[in-house]
Formats: C-alpha cells, sequence, structure tokens
C-alpha cells in the first residue's frame, strides 16, 4: 500500500519526448528548452509527431470514456523501450499512476502498462538518470520554487527542482510560505470554481512574492498559467518561468527565437 | 435521511455559500489561523515516528475489519449482549432516532446530556428529540457553543472552529448571561458550571463511539474535557451511537489506531480521557449508567460497501486531518459545504450517503492537490474517489457503469458534447495539427476573457508555433 520504490534505469542513448499539450501550445520553448538540456547530456530525443495530450483533463472532469480515447492514442507513439520523459508533474503522474487503472480490462491494459512503467518526468530524469551537472553562467538571481502537487505528491518528486536549482552557483533559492500548499489551478476545477481557485492563487501568489525574489521557477505548465497569469492580472511583482527554460539558460543556452 | 433544511443549509447551494465565505474575513482568518496551529501540530506530534508504517498499519487494520464487516458486527452484538449492552439496528437515522426517542420514553426521560456525536448530527437527533418534548444539551464545548448560536459544527473535530474569543463571549453573555469577559479560560470555566448541573439531572446520556471493538464487546471514546466520561457514567442510562463501519477486529488495533487518530487531529500523543466502556454498572460497583445501548446506524453505509473502490470512504476514522490540510476548506470553512461531514472526506462521503443530484458540485470542488490522502491516516485514497465521483456524476465511462444514487445528474449534453469534440481532435494527429495551427494562426483573435479563469488571471497566450511546430523544422 506505500508506494513502491522506484528503480531509475540507467542513463540511456535515446528517450521518447512527450510534450503535453499545454507546452505544446503556450510554452513551446519550455519543451524545447527541456530537449536541448537532454541532447546537451549526449541524449538523442525522439520527438513522436503523433502525440496530442495525455487525457487528464477529460479524466479529472469525469469524462472518462473519451480520456481513455485520447490516451490510447498516446499508447502506440513509443515502440521501442526508450523511456519516456514528460516536462510536467501532472501530465507524468497521469500517465504513470492512472493509465494503469484507466485502462484495467480493456484491450489497452498491456500497452498502457508498458507505457506506464517508462514514464518518468524530465526533472527527475535530468538529475537522477542523466546525474546532470549545471554549470551557472548567469547573473545572480532569487528565486522561488514552485513544485506541483502532482510533481509533489502523487511522483514524489518535492526534492528534485530545489536540488537542480542548487547546482547553479549564483542563484539563491528561497522558499515560500506554506510551499506544499497548491497554488489553486486544478485543471477544470480552476473553471468550474473560478473564486476558490482564484483565492487559493492570490494566496500563493502573494507568498511568492514575499519571498522577495524576482521570479519563480516550476516544473509544471499548469501552476505557471496559473501563478504568473494572475500576478500578471492583478500586478503582483513576480514572474514566472518554467525551470527547463531557467536551467537552459542560466548554462548557456541560448533563448530560443 | 433527516438531513433537514433548517439544520445544514443545503448541499446544492455550495458554490454561493462557498464564494460568501470567500469574502467574508472572518472566516478567512479563524481558519486559516486555526488549521496552520493543527497542522504544525500534528507535523510535532508525529516527528519522532515511522509515520508511513504507522499508516499503512492503521490502513490495513481498517480494510481487515471491512472486508469481515458482516461478521464483526456480528460478533460485536453477541459480546456486548453478553455482556449486558442492548445492540440495536438502525437502518437509516430516522429509525435511529426513533430507537433513541423509545429507550427514553420506557425510562420516561425527559432530559439528555450529550457527547460529541457526528453520527447523531447526521441524524439530527437534537431536533428530533426537542419535537418528541425531550431536551438534548451538548456537553462537548465546541458542540455546546454551535447548539447555543443555533448552528451546526463547522469542523468533525473541533466543532465551533468558525468562531472566535469574541464571537463567543457575546454568544455566551447573550443566551447564558456570562460576564462579557473575553477570556478563554474565564468563559470556559462558566460554561462548565452551566453543564455541571445539567449532568446530575440527566436522565440519559448519549455518546458516539470512535472504535467498536468485536472481539471483546469493547466501545471505545476518546475526548478531552471529560465531557464524555460523565455523559456514559453519571445518568442512569448511557446510549451510544454509531456508524456500522467503526468496528475493528481485536483490541489490539485499537492502539495503532489510537496512535494516528488523536495526532493526526490535534497533534496529542493521547487525549485527556480514553474510555473504554464494556458494561453496564455491576452490582458491587459504585457508579455507572445501569443500562447501556448501542445503536448500530446504517444510513446508507451498506450501499458504499457494495462498491470495492467506494468501500475505501469508510475506512476513515474521523481525525478531521483531511479538512486541516486542505486549501479549499482552509478557505471556506465548514458551512459551506451544507453536509454534515465537510471538507475532504465530506466530499466523497456526503455524495454517497445522500445523492449526487443535490451534491454533485462537491467532488468538483477539488483541485485534486492530493493534500488529504497525504495526510490520511488509513491511507484513503481521496482524489481518486473525488475521480470516481465526478465520474459518476456525469455517467462517464462505459466501462464501469455508474452506481451512486442520483449518478448522471450533473450530465450536461453541451459540455457532453464539448468533450466529444476534445476527443475528436485529440485523437486524430492530423486534425490536431491542422486545429493548433488555425488556432496559432488567429492567436490574434484569442478572446481577452475565458469563463471564471479571467476573473483572476490574465488570459493564456497562444504560441505562434506549437512545439510540433518546431520540431518537424528541426527534424526534417
Amino acid at each position: 500500500m506505500a508506494d513502491p520504490v522506484k528503480v531509475y534505469p540507467a542513463k540511456p542513448d535515446k528517450v521518447y519526448f512527450f510534450a503535453t499539450c499545454l507546452i505544446d501550445l503556450f510554452y513551446p520553448e519550455a519543451g524545447l528548452a527541456g530537449i536541448q538540456l537532454l541532447e546537451r547530456e549526449g541524449i538523442e530525443v525522439l520527438f513522436p509527431q503523433g502525440q496530442t495530450c495525455c487525457g487528464q483533463p477529460a479524466y479529472t472532469s469525469g469524462y472518462h470514456d473519451e480520456a481513455r480515447a485520447v490516451a490510447a492514442a498516446q499508447l502506440n507513439l513509443f515502440p521501442a523501450d526508450w523511456p519516456i520523459v514528460v516536462p510536467s508533474g501532472s501530465c507524468g503522474g497521469m500517465m504513470r499512476t492512472h493509465y494503469p487503472a484507466l485502462f484495467r480490462d480493456t484491450p489497452h491494459q498491456a500497452a498502457a502498462e508498458r507505457v506506464a512503467a517508462r514514464v518518468l518526468e524530465l526533472t527527475d530524469f535530468l538529475l537522477n538518470v542523466c546525474h546532470i551537472q549545471l554549470q551557472d553562467l548567469g547573473e545572480p538571481d532569487t528565486v522561488a520554487m514552485h513544485t506541483s502537487c502532482s510533481a509533489r505528491r502523487e511522483l514524489g518528486l518535492a526534492g528534485v527542482g530545489p536540488a537542480l536549482l542548487g547546482q547553479l552557483k549564483q542563484v539563491t533559492v528561497v522558499d515560500p510560505a506554506r510551499a506544499e500548499e497548491c497554488c489553486g489551478f486544478g485543471g477544470t476545477f480552476a473553471v468550474r470554481h473560478p473564486q476558490i481557485s482564484g483565492a487559493l492563487v492570490s494566496d500563493k501568489t502573494d507568498a511568492l512574492v514575499a519571498t522577495g525574489a524576482r521570479g519563480f521557477v516550476t516544473t509544471d505548465c499548469g501552476c505557471l498559467m496559473n501563478i504568473a497569469g494572475h500576478a500578471e492580472k492583478a500586478d503582483k511583482a513576480i514572474v514566472g518561468e518554467h525551470i527547463l527554460s531557467y536551467l537552459w539558460q542560466r548554462t548557456g543556452g541560448e533563448s530560443p527565437p | 435521511m433527516s438531513q433537514s433544511s433548517h439544520q445544514h443549509g443545503h448541499p446544492g447551494d455550495f458554490k454561493p455559500r462557498a464564494d460568501a465565505a470567500l469574502r467574508n474575513p472572518k472566516i478567512r482568518q479563524n481558519f486559516r489561523q486555526a488549521m496552520d496551529g493543527l497542522m504544525s501540530k500534528r507535523k510535532a506530534a508525529f516527528a519522532d515516528w515511522d509515520l508511513e508504517a504507522l499508516r499503512t498499519l492503521g490502513a490495513n487494520i481498517r480494510l481487515r475489519a471491512l472486508v469481515q464487516l458482516p461478521e464483526l458486527l456480528e460478533q460485536l452484538e453477541a459480546r456486548l449482549t453478553a455482556n449486558g449492552i442492548q445492540v440495536h439496528w438502525a437502518n437509516d437515522g430516522a429509525e435511529a432516532c426513533r430507537i433513541v426517542r423509545d429507550i427514553c420514553v420506557a425510562r420516561d426521560a425527559k432530559r439528555v446530556i450529550k457527547g460529541k456525536s457526528m453520527v447523531s448530527e447526521e441524524m439530527d437527533l437534537n431536533h428530533y428529540l426537542d419535537a418528541q418534548g425531550i431536551e438534548a444539551l451538548e456537553s462537548d464545548l465546541g458542540e455546546y457553543i454551535v447548539q447555543l448560536a443555533e448552528e451546526t459544527p463547522s469542523h468533525i473535530i473541533m466543532p465551533a472552529i468558525h468562531k472566535n474569543t469574541a464571537d463567543i463571549t457575546d454568544l455566551l453573555h447573550a443566551k447564558t448571561g456570562t460576564e462579557r469577559f473575553p477570556d478563554v479560560e474565564y468563559l470556559t470555566a462558566s460554561a462548565r458550571k452551566q453543564l455541571r448541573e445539567k449532568f446530575a439531572q440527566a436522565d440519559v446520556g448519549i455518546s458516539g463511539v470512535n472504535f467498536a471493538v468485536a472481539e471483546t464487546g469493547t466501545l471505545c471514546l476518546v475526548e478531552n474535557e471529560g465531557n464524555g466520561r460523565m455523559t456514559t457514567t453519571v445518568p442512569p442510562c448511557h446510549i451510544a451511537v454509531t456508524g456500522i463501519e467503526k468496528v475493528v477486529a481485536r483490541l489490539e488495533d485499537v492502539a495503532p489506531l489510537l496512535a494516528l487518530l488523536t495526532r493526526s487531529a490535534t497533534g496529542q500523543p493521547i487525549t485527556t480521557y480514553v474510555n473504554m466502556i464494556s458494561r453496564p454498572r455491576q452490582p458491587d460497583e459504585l457508579d455507572g449508567p445501569e443500562a447501556v445501548h448501542l445503536v448500530l446506524v446504517d444510513n446508507g453505509r451498506s450501499s458504499i460497501y457494495q462498491d470495492d473502490q467506494l468501500l475505501d470512504t469508510l475506512r476513515c476514522i474521523r481525525c478531521g486531518a483531511c479538512m486541516n490540510h486542505c486549501p479549499v476548506y482552509t478557505r471556506i470553512g465548514g458551512h459551506a459545504y451544507g453536509t454534515t461531514y465537510p471538507g475532504p472526506i465530506g466530499k466523497i462521503l456526503m455524495p454517497q450517503l445522500l445523492g449526487l443530484t443535490e451534491t454533485a458540485d462537491l467532488p468538483s470542488a477539488s483541485s485534486l492537490c492530493g493534500a488529504c490522502a497525504e495526510v490520511c491516516p488509513v491511507r484513503i485514497p481521496i482524489p481518486d474517489l473525488l475521480v470516481r465521483l465526478r465520474q459518476e456524476a456525469v455517467d462517464g465511462d462505459q466501462q464501469h457503469p455508474a452506481i451512486v444514487r442520483g449518478h448522471g445528474s450533473k450530465r450536461n449534453r453541451w459540455e457532453a458534447l464539448a468533450w466529444q469534440g476534445w476527443r475528436l481532435m485529440h485523437t486524430s494527429p492530423t486534425l490536431y495539427r491542422l486545429g493548433t495551427r488555425l488556432a496559432a494562426r488567429l492567436r490574434r483573435l484569442q478572446p481577452v476573457r475565458f469563463g471564471g479563469w479571467t476573473d483572476h488571471r490574465s488570459a493564456p497566450k497562444l504560441a505562434a508555433r506549437s512545439l510540433h511546430a518546431r520540431m518537424r523544422e528541426r527534424q526534417p
């Protein structure tokens, strides 16, 4: 009943990259940064063009037939035995922990289990499979880390983001008050219960601002869109960035055009 | 079920109540402060424990008890009966109320003193007895305050947590003539004095039960004020009421559950009082009630029991840690839910007890952040159950047809159609490519408002070129 011990694979020659729909449509530069970080580690990145969405929005909304159909359309995109890296705790959590139950007793069960077992969140992969060593080339900076609830609780990755940022010598990492509290995104929750979600994101943004950090970085585009969108709308003094973009730029990577 | 509207408001009004609570600075402050305190106390209380191992043990004890529930209940009844405790079975809250009334009437009892019992809240027992001409007075300080204020508990462990000292000072002054002196000790002493006489006068004491041990026929009851001890020993008759799921197999199961319960609830290593009730007063004993009854209340639990996944709901030991750690509960408080049990456990339990027709907004009112499941002492996978109930509310899964009463009541053809469109777009790579390319082309026409999203945030901005498009350029 306790979480099983996660066994990391040896560093592979290749990985499949599952970008997630939010990265694809709204934050492609974060996806590109992740791909370039992997390539710099000597890994060939395979990007299946047939990928769309992991199915999570319909799944958490209760439309499981639709979620299953969309998830099923992703299952055959990863035929070889390479790890599947996902630049999101939320989508990674969906694929790793919910696919097996979603496809139980269906013809796709075995395929879903084969996919789920190979899914790793990208920062987890960089830290614990690649054993990445980041060389910080940037100016001194202060950032706050926001780990998504799915990365923190579903995948147990609370330590990963801080460990990566900790390798950046010129970067001071600060913790907001109540760091483990949700930012209020929750997918369709933000639209179904906008006032509750709004109260959560307002408090989260205030806590991030109170750290005095220039900006915050996060593992998940849902949180990023939520917190940065609120900061912009409410004119609060903090900017947000996906952790992959931040790591890539701090270590000499070019900003994407 | 006797979930009367005058008592709890209405779960169907969740959204307006939640919005009103969010705008109420006193609610926001009282709950935030209280929940922060409870979270840090819990954390400190488990600091020296292998908490994950203990939670696994607690979960397994509860699971094992539920697997054998019918047999354990029969064993419990046999042991209690042999010990001289009379056992009654109630299908629903109304029947449980009638059983309590009949016991009172048979004893010509007019005055009842009560210890804390959430099942009695579920039954709406106080109002029922009042209508029958029987006075039922709450003796737990929080419940006493809530009763004086003619409200309902806003938390299952700390019923009056929504009130601060100033509120309570005013309330006690208005209702009992207590001097307006906003000092916790003074107010507590005043309430204690009022209640003391009532214990002596009461004909019947009614309490809840934390664990009912089948092996020995023991009713365990934890409390901090001694009012539970008084309720169950001073009046000549004690009636315990409990849900049928509170049974555990063995006496040795109680120790780990107790260790989890009090630390999870209030951060206490043990409560001030732990009552182990096994029989009425014996001829050679000086105190204790001459008659003890146990009312075992089903009230929808046996239908939850029929489903392998929903069954996990019944593991709950009512510690309240899920609400203490819930970011939604912390902001809207307990009354917004309009149900006996608020917070995460309420969001999964109440739709199953009341049906989804009136409660469909409860399971959706969660970001699925998982804080509740992380602290649950018996590892109830609350987010998974929330998702299951969302599916039930919209009849969203042909593979696992919905079974909860009122399933499908939230299904809306426009939303269903939208998800079918979403499915079409995301199962066809060609349609997805064309659709995302079109959206990127037209992104300057993107609306600046998106339903509730833009009440609090600027609209997300579509990128000029998707990652798919960029990768096509990189990988010719």
